[in-house]
């Protein structure tokens, strides 16, 4: 049995969501692949190489690979799976997994298995369903397993490996979908997804100025990447890659600092298996509050800059 | 420039169900239904797309049982065109999971011969995120999925997608597929003239072997779980108490 786990990355760097994904690979057991595919991406291919448990690293260098496109990924990928004969094929669910595996599925006509948080065997899995209100365990029939892997539910693979690189041929260019634009929201501060500490705001903060003058000097003080509530997006607070939720980013830091957020179905869904999560709300009902370890009712615009000063 | 939309009829967002005893599924019975949320941003989209004059006609569909009619009215009183009902057993309905959706979709547009598919990038039961991606690869499409913005123009879709940090612009060749994020537009109210005239506008109904398609599903749910209940927390009384618990108690900072 062999795991074919899709890097991703930025063509300089292995990002490190494919480190999750690895690790889930290892718990469904069987020799481990990891396919790069990009331009320019030998130094990607290096790096998975390294991981531990990773048996080969394909490598896939293509000048129509640079933007990783679905069409051409999935292309690719189904090229490399049916060639190598792998029982799974695995990728971190991120944006980028999350648009080329379906497409790969279908390919392949299995069906995928999105976000799984367990590996209760090689073809049984769990899955959280309703905004994360249930967990469902799912056996497949399908001779090859195409799986995305929801990365806060499982540890990152560390370095210590020595896969050998091969390179892998490129599957045509499908040709009907180019980039034309990409705009990156630039960011001193930890990633979300990986980030250990976690401020994140909502509504109640009231506007992007005070969004900037309160949480930032917090997030600061305790190194933590900066989040926030649908809420706080929608009204134009900060940019959509900082929405914390069942539509946004899926998060489990150790501390998480909801300040000014109600509590949504759809944001716990992003957020509930924080290790440790403080509350800091002027309304005592709100329902934040029942998911919170340590709930504040308070003036979060003196219990903020309070709690920076105090830190 | 026709456009058809799959919409789904899922549990409202705002019910927060409840796993069965028995572990089988979640229990909605007597729960309140809904058009999925990303659904309603599509047929919204669509709908607009139509009166700049580019779309001609707006064609909503829906997978399921006898009561997705109510899903398609709803899409009709937005203001799609027509409505057709894939209709399913409640059995297969249960079952019917997003590559067989994919293919019942993908023999739609076998025959209606659409320009551009809009459908939701997620529905908020299942939350598989796989049908439109699915629908692409089957159809040979090119795919925008997650899109914050689109314009189309002749023969191209312009679509800005939400990545991981940040957004991307595609540009696709037409028909292509595209599946909307939450920030594309905000859907109207359907008024109630809208309803009324809704129930006049067509709704088919054909059923999934009428499109040759076998809506067999390939994964079995073994069982539904609650998840983990996190244990009550405590209040504190002020910042002071707050930083002394997570230093020496909770010990994260």
């Amino acid at each position: 049995m062999a795991i074919l786990v899709i890097a991703e990355h930025d063509n300089a760097q292995l990002k490190a969501a494919t480190r999750n994904a690895v690790t889930a690979a290892a718990k469904i057991g069987g020799d481990i692949h990891v396919l790069v595919a990009g331009a320019g991406c030998a130094a990607v291919a290096d790096q998975a190489a390294k991981l531990a448990g990773v048996a080969q690293v394909k490598l896939a260098d293509a000048a129509h690979y640079a933007d990783q496109t679905a069409e051409n990924l999935a292309a690719l990928i189904v090229d490399v799976a049916k060639a190598g004969g792998y029982s799974h094929v695995l990728a971190p669910a991120t944006a980028n997994g999350k648009n080329a595996l379906p497409r790969v599925a279908a390919l392949l006509d299995v069906a995928q298995i999105s976000d799984i948080v367990g590996v209760e065997g090689a073809d049984t899995f769990v899955r959280p369903i309703y905004a994360g209100n249930a967990l469902a365990t799912v056996k497949s029939a399908d001779a090859v397993k195409v799986i995305t892997v929801r990365t806060t539910a499982f540890d990152a693979a560390a370095d210590g490996g020595a896969a050998s690189v091969a390179p892998v041929a490129a599957a045509a260019d499908f040709g009907k979908s180019k980039l034309v634009g990409r705009e990156i929201t630039k960011s001193e501060r930890p990633e979300l997804t990986a980030a250990k500490v976690i401020v994140s705001g909502g509504r109640g903060v009231g506007n992007g100025d005070n969004y900037k003058a309160l949480l930032e000097p917090l997030a600061d003080k305790l190194g933590a990447a900066l989040g926030a509530s649908r809420a706080a997006v929608d009204a134009g607070f900060v940019p959509n890659d900082y929405q914390v939720g069942q539509t946004g980013k899926i998060v489990a830091p150790e501390l998480y600092i909801a300040v000014g957020i109600s509590g949504a179905i759809q944001h716990l869904a992003g957020m509930k298996d924080s290790k440790v999560i403080v509350a800091i709300n002027k309304d005592p009902e709100a329902p934040i509050f029942q998911v919170a370890d340590y709930g504040l009712v308070a003036d979060l615009f003196e219990a903020v800059p309070q709690l920076t000063a105090s830190l | 420039m026709k456009i058809l939309v799959p919409v789904k009829r899922v549990v409202d967002y705002n019910v927060k169900v409840r796993v069965k005893s028995d572990g089988t599924g979640v229990d909605i019975a007597n729960v309140k239904m809904s058009m999925n949320p990303f659904d309603e941003i599509a047929v919204e989209e669509a709908v607009r797309l139509k009166e700049a004059g580019i779309a001609t006609e707006v064609v909503a569909v829906s997978a399921g049982v006898a009561a997705c009619q109510e899903t398609l009215r709803a899409a009709l009183a937005i203001g799609a065109d027509r409505a057709i009902l894939i209709e399913t057993s409640a059995d297969e309905a249960d079952n019917l999971q997003p590559l067989a959706v994919a293919k019942l979709l993908k023999a739609l547009a076998d025959k209606e011969q659409p320009q551009l598919v809009i459908c939701g990038k997620q529905a908020i039961d299942d939350d598989a995120n796989q049908v439109g991606q699915m629908l692409a690869a089957l159809a040979n499409w090119p795919q925008a999925t997650f899109a914050s913005k689109v314009v189309v123009a002749g023969d191209k879709a312009t679509v800005t997608r939400e990545v991981d940090g940040g957004l991307e612009t595609l540009e696709l060749a037409l028909p292509a597929v595209i599946s909307t994020d939450l920030r594309l537009n905000e859907p109207r109210y359907a008024t109630l003239p809208n309803i009324m005239k809704a129930k006049k506008k067509p709704l088919d109904t054909v059923k999934p072997a009428d499109l040759g398609v076998d809506v067999a599903p390939r994964l079995t749910t073994v069982k539904v779980a609650e998840p983990a209940k996190r244990q009550a927390g405590v209040m504190v009384a002020d910042v002071a108490q707050l930083v002394e618990k997570l230093k020496n108690e909770a010990k994260v900072i």
